[in-house]
């Protein structure tokens, strides 16, 4: 009796939030899928009906799977390097020596700015005519000429990652910290008597530690990574020749540079069903790692 | 100087008060506009000052966006139903606001004095299918800039007339160690690069459309592309072009890391200003060049106007306020960054003092300004276009190819 009304006052509580995510999730949802059988415009008309054109035109076109193609190495690089100098990081800062809290505090800055100055900033970096990287790398004679970094599409999109990879790495690093300080230190203590290696006592020791808030961390940054946006928009809005266009541009370009709200939608819905099956995919391995972890 | 300012001020005021209706309820206007080039933002805030000086009743809010984010913002607020009394429109989307309704026509308040006052070429700025949808306010199209110091130490006595003589000057500033790489170019991925792109079409005679297809694959279109892929790989254009926009093409010109660039009129001014610039002084300007047999200068319609979207419930005020903006009196105090639309104001010691050499290159490219093709779908051919000129400068398709899918990409 008491279980049922305990139910139902929980509904009833949660009713006002059902109501605000219906209105402005649902709906707009509801409404996008509705649109992208139709062939409507921005302004203007209001579209008909037309099937599944959108979607087969848009699946089949060479523009979407080389643009997914360009997220996806955008997605799986940045990513990787992320986390991996993330954990980096992590280690070294969980070390004592002095000036680390100040180390700490201004690791943050990078992910602390906003998208649009960090893009701006990377893009002074790589200025093919007065860039700090092409100064250095000349000093050091790595370099004959200065290069147009963002202008070839060789170096284009890894440019793109580096400038993304200096942003998001301290978000790894600081969810990993939090971490490491779990790890009780009578355990490493108890692995360094055993005469484990540092090799394995990250493998064996931390890690385990490490495992289930690196895998949210790694849910997070790479659904991120698969809707970038406003750093490429800034720093070569997809250019040279479309070699930095990602999903979102693309998405950005069809609904609203060309109007298309109808062929906007359906792109945007399938973008939307590839993060949520890389999601759920990640949930089930979380959930994975969380259990083995203890 | 001070003086004359003072008069038309106080002349703008006395006209402006001739039209306000007393007793007038208490309006409030939204104007978007850009923020870059041309007049700036705080050219626009006193303007605009000076309106509601002489019109208290009426107040405008004023708002501000990058080039790149004034289309959409338009067409944005006009979807979510909000949105702006006024707005800065660029030569290239007349049709397109047109057919989607975003503008009104405004055709039966232009008055004959406006008709016959303002510059033939810059009405085409503002008209679609025989109508007008607002004033055309900025006058501006790219112009060849030149490092007079430069050319005097290579030895090279005028400027180039065609692009061939361009190319060959070039060749000797770059032979004589001079520089490196003498021409600059706005060729990234972005609108500019359709703008120089459009300069060359007309100076090879060329055709974006013809009976609404597309033509530029053919004839001047094909010469225009090609002579930018020969220029790239010659090695007299910087090579860092194909990541330029107008802003850097300044820069480098500014900082004499340039003998040529290809600019906006707002370029004149600011490299001349030696708080900026290193080579302030020795700026030179002329039209952009012709090609032998085919055109004596080339010049890309780069001009923007003033409409009133058919969302807003102030259309009359509206007007008013695009009136004053384009005013003879406030176009003419206003000319050192922005060229005035009025015939007549060529012709007054106030407006050409000081940019003598500008007024007497805008003469020659104002009359030749070529329009971009007026289409509803001009994002979709100009996004193709930008994809073609990449490709080819960037040697993974010949230019050829590289029109003919854009062709088949432009969605006409």
């Amino acid at each position: 009796m008491s279980g049922t009304w305990m139910t139902t006052r929980a509904w009833l509580l949660m009713l006002p939030l059902l109501v605000i995510m219906v209105a402005v999730i649902g709906w707009p949802l509801v409404d996008t899928v509705r649109l992208s059988f139709t062939d409507a415009q921005l302004v203007g008309t209001a579209g008909n009906y037309v099937g599944f054109d959108n979607y087969t035109k848009m699946l089949t076109s060479s523009n979407f799977t080389r643009t997914l193609s360009t997220t996806t190495w955008f997605a799986v690089v940045s990513v990787a390097a992320e986390m991996v100098l993330g954990v980096l990081a992590a280690l070294l800062l969980n070390q004592e020596f002095r000036g680390r809290a100040v180390l700490r505090g201004l690791m943050i800055l990078p992910w602390a700015l906003p998208t649009v100055v960090n893009a701006t900033l990377w893009r002074l970096i790589y200025n093919p005519e007065y860039g700090a990287l092409n100064a250095a790398l000349t000093q050091l004679h790595l370099i004959d000429d200065y290069r147009s970094w963002l202008g070839e599409p060789g170096t284009a999109l890894a440019a793109l990652i580096v400038a993304d990879c200096w942003k998001n790495f301290p978000l790894v690093a600081l969810i990993a910290l939090a971490a490491l300080q779990a790890v009780p230190r009578d355990i490493t203590a108890a692995a360094l008597v055993d005469g484990a290696g540092p090799f394995n006592r990250f493998r064996f020791v931390i890690l385990p530690y490490l495992a289930g808030p690196l895998m949210v961390a790694l849910v997070l940054r790479t659904i991120e990574a698969f809707k970038v946006f406003d750093i490429i928009w800034v720093m070569t809005r997809g250019g040279p020749a479309n070699s930095t266009r990602s999903l979102s541009i693309l998405v950005y370009q069809e609904a609203f540079s060309f109007q298309r709200a109808g062929s906007g939608a359906s792109l945007a819905l399938i973008v939307t069903l590839l993060v949520t099956v890389l999601a759920v995919a990640y949930a089930a391995l979380v959930r994975k790692t969380a259990g083995s972890a203890t | 100087m001070l003086k004359s300012i003072g008069k038309t001020l106080l002349g703008a005021v006395f006209v402006g008060g001739l039209f306000v209706p007393h007793a007038f309820a208490e309006t409030t206007l939204n104007a978007l506009f850009m923020a870059q080039a041309a007049y700036s933002e705080a050219d626009v805030r006193s303007m605009t000052e000076a309106f509601t000086k002489a019109n208290p009743d009426i107040k405008v809010n004023l708002e501000f966006v990058p080039y790149e984010g004034l289309h959409d913002k338009t067409v944005l607020a006009q979807g979510s139903g909000g949105g702006y009394d006024v707005v800065l429109f660029d030569v290239i989307w007349p049709a397109e606001y047109a057919t989607n309704k975003v503008l009104v026509d405004v055709s039966s308040k232009i008055t004959d004095d406006m008709k016959k006052g303002v510059l033939p070429g810059a009405w085409t700025t503002v008209q679609y299918d025989g109508k007008y949808y607002g004033m055309p306010w900025i006058l501006d199209t790219k112009y060849l800039f030149y490092n007079k110091e430069i050319l005097e130490k290579a030895g090279i006595k005028a400027p180039p007339k065609t692009w061939e003589e361009l190319g060959q000057q070039a060749k000797i500033i770059q032979d004589k160690g001079l520089l490196k790489t003498p021409i600059a170019w706005s060729w990234s991925q972005a609108e500019a690069a359709v703008c120089d792109y459009t300069t060359l079409v007309s100076a090879y005679g060329g055709d974006f459309l013809k009976d609404g297809k597309p033509d530029f694959q053919n004839g001047g279109g094909l010469s225009a592309l090609k002579y930018m892929v020969d220029s790239y790989k010659s090695g007299l254009t910087n090579p860092n072009s194909k990541e330029f926009l107008e802003e850097d093409v300044r820069k480098v010109f500014e900082n004499g890391d340039a003998a040529f660039a290809l600019n906006w009129t707002y370029m004149y001014n600011m490299a001349n200003d030696p708080k900026d610039s290193k080579v302030a002084g020795k700026v030179g300007v002329v039209p952009a060049p012709g090609v032998a047999g085919t055109s004596e200068v080339s010049a890309v319609n780069g001009s923007m106007g003033l409409g009133i979207t058919a969302v807003s419930k102030h259309p009359d005020e509206a007007w008013k306020y695009i009136e004053f903006m384009t005013s003879q009196a406030t176009q003419n105090q206003y000319a050192k960054l922005s060229l005035p639309i009025w015939a007549s104001s060529y012709d007054d010691p106030a407006v050409t003092k000081g940019q003598e050499e500008l007024i007497a290159a805008a003469k020659l490219g104002l009359a030749a300004m070529y329009p971009r093709p007026t289409t509803p779908k001009y994002q979709q051919l100009s996004t193709a276009l930008q994809q073609a000129i990449q490709e080819s400068l960037l040697g993974q398709t010949t230019p050829e190819d590289a029109l003919k899918t854009a062709a088949e990409n432009s969605g006409l």
